[in-house]
């Protein structure tokens, strides 16, 4: 009974720990001299008021989910994926390009070659990290992060120039913007609101991740080179291998995130020469979900939900009470440190839930042993 | 086109905003270079710059005084690494995923209170350059180093300041056995604790300056997000640099006189995408680190929290 509720108080410290970044995010509130629980009110509404905002919550949330399973694959295989944004956008580029070639191809084969392509866009740019990391010792963090400021740059350029709507190459304006993907080729949608396919293909790969970590030998190896590389060493796991192969796997889910913004919401690429104006931040806020999912794929499904329904709702704050919609992403990162904060009490518990089976099955004492061995002679 | 490149005025022009720069790295990386010699990554930095341009922007535009800005950038730094320090250090927390928090919270933070307390970009008249009699006069060398605002100057004697403190001082001695075996450091009865506190709230003090070094010296202007990665460049050039003050120094430095190549390229008007300009600091960044960070070795105990055994 006692570690059944404490495994209970394990699954909600990190509601416990959203809980104190929003009250934080209340104090704050009360100093922008805004009433909170009409700001928190205005945020519910937003995101799940009506039909509309909860499919709205949901679009919001798809991309958080694909990039969060691919963090939960590599933050168990140790690898620290900081890299999401500039995945997003190679995979959105390779996506996009499949679509703008292919135009007299049926819809269903664009589609499925483009949500490859991306896939295989984020691998690419997953792998090289991946590569860095395991033969070349190039810690993983510092790489992402340097490889989506090349990809931003890759994306502008090649907006501006190579794959520049065509259109708009003749205008003055010159906006830097892809021709936008003819009909066929769009994500069906859940009319009349802009709920697409890319959600539900987000919910199956959540399961299909849950069954790669926990019933492949792949999946296995990966958790087993996070949990102890020497060990794994000594076991015969190639650990370089694995390490490439979780940031590989890593960037092709948040490159396929990429691709299903295109393909399911923006049908074109746009940039206003940042990362965020394309991801949306989806990167970084992907892995806030997947930690709030204790980096377990299906958690991660209601965690992304969660996240996405924040996003949306501080549109509709900034509209009611006036409150700017980076709050959210102050609560974001709030909601990080306080989760990994609270980690020490789990660690604690679980010493003490240890430290107490050990006790149970302590050695036996002499005049136990004593007795064994006479009764055994027998 | 290239001989236009190699004029000595141009050559000079490349050089001298190579060097200004290269400020906010040199801060923020000297900073970053003490918490991780002490065995803490503080992936946060960037959030510490965010919020330090912020506080130096709005206090200088507010009071006038560029001195109280700086002061606010740092003590808005320091507050955020004491938070880093308690999470990290008493509650144990993973460095770099806490890190990613801080950098949320400082990203938004800075952009919440720019638009709740200004909403419009508007400039200051930042700090100016100062002229050294004497040393400013040499010719092409005054150009370079001695033309420059007192934020670049402090970062000169930052160097050989923070190489003498890690390495001929006690207090250098504590931190880097911090880093290498806290366990020994601990039982020669060296706080670990209080030491990790000390170089986090230095490093965020310095990410403080590094902000402020670029909205009240550098750009004169506050915008949302405006470090754009410096902060994360300014964590691998501590890498890059094997954890080293001089070899930050150098990385900064290739860092920044690439970046400036790259805008002069761009203002002679020869014909590079601008784009892929851009990029190339970013590609020679990661070159140079597959280049030497197989050859050099971290702290032993980077990113390992320190625990008591009981």
């Amino acid at each position: 009974m006692r570690s059944r509720l404490s495994t209970l108080f394990d699954a909600l410290l990190p509601v416990l720990a959203t809980l104190a970044a929003l009250a934080v995010g209340a104090v704050m509130l009360l100093l922008l001299k805004v009433n909170p629980v009409e700001a928190y009110g205005a945020l519910w509404k937003g995101a799940f008021g009506s039909t509309n905002a909860f499919a709205e919550t949901l679009v919001k949330a798809t991309p958080l989910l694909l990039v969060a399973l691919g963090i939960c694959i590599s933050f168990r295989g140790d690898v620290i994926n900081i890299g999401g944004e500039g995945q997003m956008i190679i995979g959105a580029i390779m996506a996009t390009w499949i679509g703008l070639i292919f135009t007299d191809a049926p819809g269903w084969l664009v589609i499925t070659l483009a949500l490859l392509a991306g896939f295989l866009g984020g691998a690419i740019w997953g792998g090289i990290p991946g590569v860095l990391k395991a033969y070349f010792n190039v810690n993983e963090i510092l790489s992402t992060v340097m490889m989506n400021a090349i990809a931003v740059q890759l994306m502008n350029f090649l907006l501006r120039g190579p794959m520049i709507d065509p259109s708009q190459a003749e205008l003055a304006s010159k906006i830097p913007q892809t021709a936008r993907l003819i009909d066929e080729f769009h994500l069906a949608r859940l009319a009349p609101t802009r709920l697409h396919l890319g959600a539900l293909i987000a919910v199956i790969l959540a399961v299909l991740v849950y069954i790669l970590l926990w019933r492949t030998t792949l999946g296995y190896r990966i958790r087993a080179v996070g949990q102890n590389p020497s060990a794994s060493r000594y076991a015969g796991i190639k650990v370089p291998r694995y390490m490439v192969l979780a940031l590989l796997l890593s960037g092709a889910f948040a490159g396929l995130a990429g691709a299903v913004q295109v393909y399911g919401v923006n049908y074109r690429m746009i940039t206003d020469g940042s990362a965020s104006g394309f991801t949306g931040s989806a990167g970084f806020n992907g892995i806030v979900a997947a930690l709030f999912g204790q980096l377990h794929p299906l958690w991660s499904i209601p965690a992304s939900i969660l996240f996405g329904a924040l996003l949306v709702g501080a549109n509709s704050m900034q509209r009611v009470v006036q409150v700017p919609s980076a709050l959210i992403t102050v609560l974001n990162g709030l909601v990080v440190v306080f989760v990994v904060s609270s980690e020490i009490w789990r660690v604690r518990r679980q010493r003490r839930r240890l430290a107490a089976a050990k006790e149970d099955e302590a050695p036996p004492t002499p005049d136990q042993a004593k007795v064994q061995t006479e009764e055994a002679g027998q | 086109m290239i001989t236009e490149l190699l004029s000595t005025t141009v050559l000079i022009g490349i050089l001298a905003s190579g060097i200004r720069l290269a400020t906010p790295y040199l801060y923020a990386a000297i900073g970053e270079t003490f918490g991780q010699k002490s065995g803490v990554l503080n992936l946060g930095v960037e959030g510490q710059m965010l919020l330090g341009c912020f506080a130096a922007f709005y206090v200088a535009l507010t009071t006038g005084n560029l001195w109280l800005g700086l002061l606010a950038a740092m003590i808005v730094g320091a507050a955020m690494g004491l938070a880093m320090a308690f999470v990290t250090v008493n509650l144990r927390a993973q460095q770099g995923i806490s890190g990613i928090g801080f950098y949320l919270f400082g990203l938004g933070m800075s952009d919440l209170l720019f638009q709740r307390l200004m909403g419009t970009v508007e400039t200051v008249k930042g700090f100016q350059r100062i002229y050294i009699p004497g040393l400013s006069d040499i010719p092409g060398i005054g150009e370079i180093f001695f033309n420059q605002n007192i934020l670049v100057y402090g970062a000169y004697l930052l160097v050989p300041l923070a190489w003498f403190v890690l390495n001929k001082t006690t207090l250098g001695l504590k931190i880097r056995a911090v880093g290498e075996n806290p366990d020994a450091a601990d039982s020669l009865g060296v706080s670990v604790a209080r030491v990790r506190y000390f170089t986090i709230i230095l490093g965020g003090t310095l990410s403080g300056i590094a902000g402020a070094s670029l909205s009240i010296a550098l750009l004169n202007v506050f915008q949302q997000n405006m470090t754009s990665g410096l902060g994360f460049i300014a964590v691998a050039l501590v890498y890059f640099g094997a954890w080293k003050p001089v070899g930050v120094l150098g990385g900064a430095l290739l860092f920044s006189m690439v970046n400036s190549l790259q805008l002069w390229i761009q203002v002679l008007g020869i014909p590079v995408p601008s784009d892929i300009a851009v990029m190339m600091p970013y590609v020679l960044t990661i070159l140079v680190l597959v280049a030497t960070v197989s050859r050099v070795r971290a702290p032993s105990a980077l990113t390992k929290p320190f625990e008591r055994d009981d």
